[in-house]
């Protein structure tokens, strides 16, 4: 058997257990079937509300992992390079980093209200200390040795850190981006169960509270296939752009 | 070759893209290019390989070290890496410092690199002190030669790059063909097998024609077989270079083979030794290591040295 036949093995057995206990269980609010979860899809798909909360979802995370990713990636590489900056930062750095980004929901509400930005400033969070800390190892990871060959061969600062520290760095930046895309994208949901009028985790939230479980599944359901996409899509960025010459 | 074919199989196998999960796959990522590809390339375009002429007939390349001491600070107290050393090097000689580990041949290779700054003594290259790694210097490492983000043409290209000459892909090309390895130019270095590898670090360090080659164990991690090949190909080369170059090794017939002079140096504390002047004629073939007066070379050189390895094997004192 080739490799797509278990795969597709895995799925059909998952669906068909599902679709078992789902008849066993027989109370939709309970567990709804498969086919209960596609036709609330379908309907979310046509009255085109699902689309809004997919773009509002996907936009704070994008935008809060972006903001993380432009302060996170600079900070680490200069903290790695320079000792004092290191000194000045990792106490913080060392407090900050346990606080789970669901702890910082309420003080989000207080500063930012309900809506976009408590969200922004969620997903930053998630996002930051992974790419945070993955860089500082690429910081650390350029080997000495092609330092000294850039050097001998007339490399000034610039050169070097453009052509040799930095992409001696990038496998860990690009683990960090991967990594902290993940963690952003969860905690998008968390914050918009509790601080957000829209987004899927929102939409999540008011369908449980209507009873109406087949369509809070589609909501998971889009959270998982939307987070396994995202995910590739940064594997292909990270094998073709960011670090091509890696053989993984 | 057998390496060649494993890599065109590697490109033909090379599938882009196809699923998002991380298979292991080595091949896959040979058919995408370098990300930091540069632009402008021009393919025709040859350079003048006068400049390695020219470096011959300026005469660079002279080294002199006086008084060379190395101390660093170990856990046991202050350790002397090298202690006292004279070294004098003239222009286009092929020295090689030959010692068991610990005696200070690396530390005393880096020092004229410009990587470590001596704590006592004074180091110039043609009557230049030395400061720091610089394009005067070329130099070639056991590990970690080359650039992995690069294709290996971007590799040797980076030198003239750096410096602003002009066309320095044809260059690269040049010194590719050099050391034989123009169809794998558009190679990612850790797809070449080790021999290649250094090679290409070879052809890098050349590309900018320095007056100085440093080799630091340059061959240590290749078989023997590939390791000969490597003494005999580089012997090749630098017949048309002609730069000065010290070359750290452990291996006694390396050292005979490629050097005009053999530095044997001493442990605890590291420092020069002994040096034998290797009068054997040029160009030498890898049947030379049968002939009499190598081997006679050999005995010599192999007692002179076996009395450190034993004090570094046994310290006493």
């Amino acid at each position: 058997m080739n490799k797509w036949l278990w795969t597709l093995s895995g799925i059909v057995v998952f669906l068909g257990v599902w679709t078992a206990l789902s008849l066993s269980i027989d109370n939709a609010i309970l567990l709804p079937p498969p086919i209960a979860v596609v036709r609330g899809f379908v309907l979310l798909l046509r009255d085109g509300t699902l689309a809004g909360d997919i773009l509002a979802s996907l936009k704070r995370v994008l935008g809060g992992f972006a903001v993380a990713s432009a302060v996170a990636v600079p900070l680490a590489l200069a903290m790695a390079y320079w000792q004092p900056i290191e000194f000045l930062l990792s106490p913080v750095i060392t407090f900050l980093r346990p606080i789970p980004p669901i702890a910082w929901i309420p003080i989000a509400i207080l500063w930012f209200g309900i809506g976009d930005p408590p969200s922004y400033f969620i997903t930053a969070i998630a996002a930051f200390f992974p790419i945070f800390l993955n860089s500082i190892a690429g910081g650390r990871a350029v080997h000495a040795e092609h330092i000294h060959a850039a050097r001998s061969l007339g490399a000034g600062p610039r050169a070097l850190f453009l052509r040799v520290y930095l992409p001696s760095a990038m496998p860990h930046i690009a683990t960090g981006l991967r990594i902290g895309l993940g963690q952003s994208w969860m905690a998008v949901v968390t914050a918009e169960l509790i601080a957000a009028h829209s987004g899927l985790g929102y939409m999540i939230q008011a369908n449980r509270l209507a009873l109406e479980t087949s369509l809070v599944m589609v909501g998971m359901c889009v959270i998982g296939i939307l987070g396994a996409g995202m995910s590739g899509v940064l594997d292909v960025l990270e094998r073709v752009v960011l670090v091509p010459w890696k053989t993984p | 070759m057998h390496d060649a074919v494993e890599l065109e199989d590697a490109r033909c196998a090379a599938s882009v893209g196809a699923d998002w999960s991380r298979p292991s796959d080595p091949g896959r990522n040979r058919m995408n290019k370098p990300a930091l590809a540069w632009p402008n390339v021009d393919a025709n375009a040859v350079p003048d390989h006068k400049l390695a002429r020219k470096v011959r007939g300026l005469g660079l390349g002279r080294i002199d070290g006086t008084n060379l001491s190395m101390r660093f600070a170990g856990r046991t107290g202050m350790v002397t890496a090298l202690d006292r050393v004279d070294i004098h090097i003239k222009s286009g000689e092929f020295v090689a410092l030959l010692g068991p580990s610990g005696c200070g041949k690396s530390t005393l290779l880096n020092l004229i690199a410009g990587i470590l700054k001596p704590s006592t003594g004074s180091l110039t290259i043609d009557e230049k002190p030395v400061d720091g790694p610089n394009p005067g210097c070329g130099i070639v490492f056991q590990h970690h030669s080359l650039f992995p983000w690069m294709s290996v043409l971007e590799n040797v290209a980076f030198g003239p790059r750096m410096l602003g000459k002009s066309d320095p892909v044809g260059t690269a090309r040049t010194l590719l063909a050099l050391v034989g390895l123009e169809k794998h130019e558009k190679a990612w270095p850790t797809s070449l097998s080790g021999g290649m590898q250094q090679r290409v670090g070879i052809a890098r360090a050349l590309a900018i024609y320095p007056p100085v080659l440093l080799m630091d164990e340059p061959f240590g991690a290749l078989d023997a077989q590939t390791r000969v090949m490597m003494q005999e190909e580089l012997l090749k080369i630098w017949s048309q270079f002609n730069t000065t170059v010290v070359f750290v090794t452990h291996d006694l017939e390396e050292a005979i083979f490629l050097a005009d002079r053999v530095v044997v140096m001493k442990t605890l504390p590291g420092g020069l030794k002994h040096e034998v002047v290797i009068d054997l004629p040029r160009p030498r073939a890898p049947a030379i290591i049968k002939s009499e007066r190598f081997n006679a070379y050999r005995s010599e050189i192999f007692e002179i040295i076996r009395d450190e390895t034993l004090k570094a094997f046994r310290p006493t004192s």
